[in-house]
């Protein structure tokens, strides 16, 4: 059963017809990633703004997903026939031609079916000529905040990807996961696509095969839920947990083929174990996915020195020397992937949570310089950073505070942990190399930290 | 007659759940439950999962006839391949150990490439026996087919007959429990209370430090909420030790107390042994390797040899075999099967009378520096699963090694039944 009972009733015969009565928001079903389904499932539009450079490579990309392109957008009135639409707009070098957007995205808008989704493709601004350029293009990223608003309630979600100039062909694996279920909880993101080291997978379904890839805190909870997705997308996956926690990371280890490792990260002699560890058993590591994360929560006047100095080693100075070791040692190699999982709460602070968002703000520093070091030997580093996602920690939280860290989204619900795990699946994937550098938030489009 | 060409045997790890006090932690677990359990972590940490091994030996004393096939029973419900043999293994306390040289002799020989030793005991799920009259009458019931004859044995039914047979930790020739076997050695060896006591103490503070230095943290999965050995006392004192009563032996010199004595435990531990070449291809260190094993008995019941002094005669052979002293050694492992028989092998071993009358030697065997003697603790502190303790004792031997880079170690298993099972470890530089 869904941990969340609400969305539930509200989507229940009777439940749906009280809670519209009274006036209370329906929490849309998401769609999923279902193994065997095909990435977009019905027509989608394609439109451009007059000078752009995106519309080819993103045809291309369509093509090979076999999705159909409604050539004949004017003969589309109906409503939910579209699983998407998708805009190229690196070519508006002007206000006044923000107007393109309004003129394709209006007609078609309603023609979004549930759970469909809206992608916008453009240029960094600081990267356009001009004045006029740079603030052309910064516009257009109110206007996909806001389609993610209004769309929301359908389950479907609008992005922002921002591609320089050169990058072109290596938007792929953005594009299907942005298209794709697997991204059913990221919404309202700006993603800024880079020319990195690529390589495109044998089987898309499978993009990490062949690759090793550590995750902490794997034995429960998001941990649990991102090794599992890397392991069903080919990884061998090393979990990671306390000591313990050593029998639900075993379980893990198990189910999903891949190794435990019971390693206290804060630990002094944690980062040459791990390095001995990964030499000796995998020779190397292509991802490493920093999860493991605690929280003490008090009020600044109240938190005790032993609260703020747990959750800052944990949460951000191991991740620091387990990277040294890592990058020290070679032991992450080209075309490797640091992934780490920030918080909503290190955007915006957390009434209570000084320690922890003091941690999680820490992360997106970290991963942004990282990321031009990592750069140079062809491999990233990026940040997720969760919303309110369903795990027994939320299960625990008070009533009220649990419902408003639900409703409180565009797409009025909690988060799963499979949808941080498949945001970090995609970054972790070989043909992501153009995306370094990026803090992509899975929250629904969560009002806070907006 | 030379050797025969062996191969080098491998220990790769170990993995064990923490040992509980009886009716505690794992009062609801049985025998199956804890060995899959213990076996699940070892195949977690060795990403074993599928993996056709060579064989899992494992057994168990305190034993329910139902699991007749114990270990082939945990290996079905492991992550383990199915396709992966299983057999048992019931030698009282040396089991472990002994299971341990079972596989590696298959590996030395080229039989098998890698396999998996250990054992398991549940004092807790223990298993009850039908009250011995009671069983004869239902298998004579079961024989007998004429209604009248089957009326008449109906008949012989008691009251009496529903109390169950409880399972005793008695030696069935003498009717005495091992407790009281080694009242005796202690009392003839003349093993005093406070050096018991000292042992005791040591044990518990070692295996606390072990504990809090993370030297565990690879070698044991928690299980049912337990992290570390329900047993262990890390504040145990000499002067806490003192106050407690014995329990074996009688009268002004009865030394030996719950303290000094293993409690008894639940508990599983497993062993992962291979040949160099499965090791390399499954990119495992290998921590050490078992060198050779001796297993030896003695006559307690006629003879003048005690019930637990089997390894005073065990280990001289297995080291006069390997031509080494007992100085040439970095770590001594011990079972303290009961803090008296560590202190009473230790004595023996530097007494000129035993080791000229008994074991024939013109000098003593030798003495152990108790710098190097269970380092990490033993029994007295982790608990005594029968089964399990050879398997925690190798797995612990291998990591020490690796620890240090390079040495060699002993260990030293007294069983119930007069016997006892001694094998080397070793690490090359």
């Amino acid at each position: 059963m869904s941990p969340d009972r609400y969305q539930s009733l509200a989507n229940s015969a009777f439940g749906g017809a009280v809670t519209k009565r009274l006036g209370l928001p329906k929490p849309p079903l998401l769609e999923r990633h279902e193994p065997g389904k095909p990435l977009v499932s019905a027509p989608v539009a394609l439109g451009a703004a007059r000078g752009g450079r995106l519309e080819e490579p993103v045809r291309e990309v369509l093509r090979g997903l076999d999705a159909h392109v409604e050539t004949d957008v004017g003969s589309v009135d109906g409503r939910g026939e579209l699983a998407a639409l998708l805009f190229d707009a690196s070519g508006i070098d002007d206000s006044v031609r923000l107007r393109s957007l309004y003129e394709f995205f209006h007609p078609l808008i309603r023609a979004l079916r549930p759970s469909g989704r809206v992608l916008v493709l453009a240029a960094p601004p600081e990267d356009s000529a001009g004045v006029r350029g740079a603030t052309a293009q910064r516009a257009i990223e109110g206007f996909v905040r806001t389609v993610a608003k209004e769309i929301g309630r359908n389950g479907s979600t609008a992005q922002l990807v921002q591609v320089t100039s050169g990058a072109e062909g290596a938007m792929e694996s953005t594009l299907r996961f942005l298209l794709s279920a697997r991204s059913a909880y990221v919404d309202g993101q700006v993603i800024r696509i880079e020319s990195g080291h690529l390589a495109t997978p044998a089987d898309w379904d499978r993009p990490l095969e062949g690759r090793t890839a550590a995750v902490t805190g794997a034995a429960r909870g998001i941990g649990e839920a991102i090794a599992e997705t890397l392991a069903d997308q080919g990884a061998e996956v090393l979990c990671i947990d306390v000591p313990t926690a050593g029998e639900g990371l075993s379980e893990v280890a198990n189910r999903i083929g891949g190794t435990s490792l019971t390693l206290d990260i804060t630990g002094s002699g944690a980062p040459a174990a791990l390095a001995d560890h990964i030499r000796g058993r995998h020779g190397r590591i292509d991802v490493f996915v920093h999860n493991a994360g605690i929280t003490r929560d008090k009020t600044l006047a109240r938190m005790s020195p032993e609260a703020w100095d747990a959750v800052l080693d944990v949460n951000l100075s191991s991740q620091e020397r387990l990277n040294d070791a890592l990058l020290g040692d070679g032991l992450l190699g080209e075309g490797g992937r640091i992934i780490s999982v920030s918080s909503v709460s290190g955007i915006a602070g957390n009434r209570g949570q000084a320690n922890y968002a003091t941690s999680k703000a820490g992360i997106i520093g970290m991963v942004n310089a990282l990321a031009p070091v990592l750069r140079e030997r062809r491999a990233t580093a990026n940040a997720v950073a969760p919303g309110f996602i369903e795990t027994a920690m939320t299960a625990a939280m008070p009533v009220t505070a649990r419902e408003a860290g639900r409703r409180t989204s565009s797409l009025v619900q909690g988060g799963l942990p499979v949808d941080v795990a498949e945001t970090i699946a995609w970054l972790a994937s070989p043909a992501s190399g153009g995306v370094n550098g990026n803090v992509v938030r899975v929250c629904g489009q969560a009002l806070i930290g907006a | 007659m030379s050797p025969p060409d062996r191969r080098p045997v491998a220990i790769l790890g170990g993995n064990r759940i923490p040992f509980a006090r009886r009716d505690r932690e794992y009062a609801g677990a049985s025998n199956q439950d804890m060995l899959t359990a213990a076996l699940d972590g070892l195949v977690s940490r060795f990403g074993l999962q599928g993996e056709r091994v060579g064989e899992v030996a494992a057994g168990g004393v305190l034993k329910r006839s139902r699991d007749f096939n114990l270990t082939r029973e945990c290996v079905l419900g492991s992550a383990l391949s199915p396709d992966t043999p299983a057999y048992e293994v019931q030698q009282a306390c040396g089991t472990g150990l002994e299971t341990t040289i079972h596989v590696a002799n298959k590996i030395a020989l080229g039989q098998i490439e890698s396999g998996i030793a250990g054992g398991v005991d549940t004092t807790s799920d223990a298993p009850i026996e039908l009250n011995e009259d009671l069983r004869r009458l239902l298998l004579d019931l079961n024989r007998t087919r004429s209604t009248t004859g089957r009326l008449g044995l109906v008949r012989r039914l008691r009251p009496g007959q529903v109390v169950p047979a409880l399972p005793r930790n008695e030696e069935p020739r003498t009717g005495l429990s091992m407790g009281e076997h080694q009242a005796i050695s202690t009392k003839r060896w003349g093993i005093g209370r406070a050096e018991q006591d000292e042992i005791a103490v040591e044990s518990h503070r070692r295996l606390a430090a072990a504990y809090e230095r993370g030297f565990f943290d690879d070698l044991i999965t928690p299980f049912l909420g337990l992290e570390r050995d329900g047993n262990l006392r890390p504040d145990a004192s000499i002067e806490k030790l003192a106050k407690l009563n014995p329990v074996f032996g009688d009268g002004a010199g009865a030394t030996m107390t719950a303290g000094n004595s293993t409690p008894l435990t639940d508990g599983a531990a497993v062993v992962l042994l291979s040949s160099e070449e499965w090791a390399a291809e499954h990119s495992l260190p290998v921590l050490a390797h078992l060198v050779d094993a001796e297993t030896g008995a003695v006559d307690f019941v006629h003879g003048d040899d005690g019930l637990l002094e089997a390894p005073l005669f065990a280990v001289p052979r297995l080291l006069d075999r390997n031509a080494l002293g007992l100085q040439d050694f970095d770590f001594y492992e011990l079972h303290e099967a009961f803090a008296s028989q560590v202190l009473m092998t230790m004595k023996a071993w530097e007494d000129p009378a035993f080791c000229s009358e008994r074991l024939g030697r013109d000098e003593p065997f030798g003495s152990i520096d108790r710098g190097k003697l269970n380092v990490t603790g033993s029994s007295l502190a982790a608990g005594h699963p029968f089964g399990a303790t050879g398997g925690r004792i190798v797995g612990t031997l291998a990591k020490l090694l690796t620890e240090r880079g390079s040495g060699r170690g002993l260990i030293s298993i007294c069983a119930a039944g007069g016997m006892g099972v001694a094998a080397i470890l070793e690490r090359e530089a």
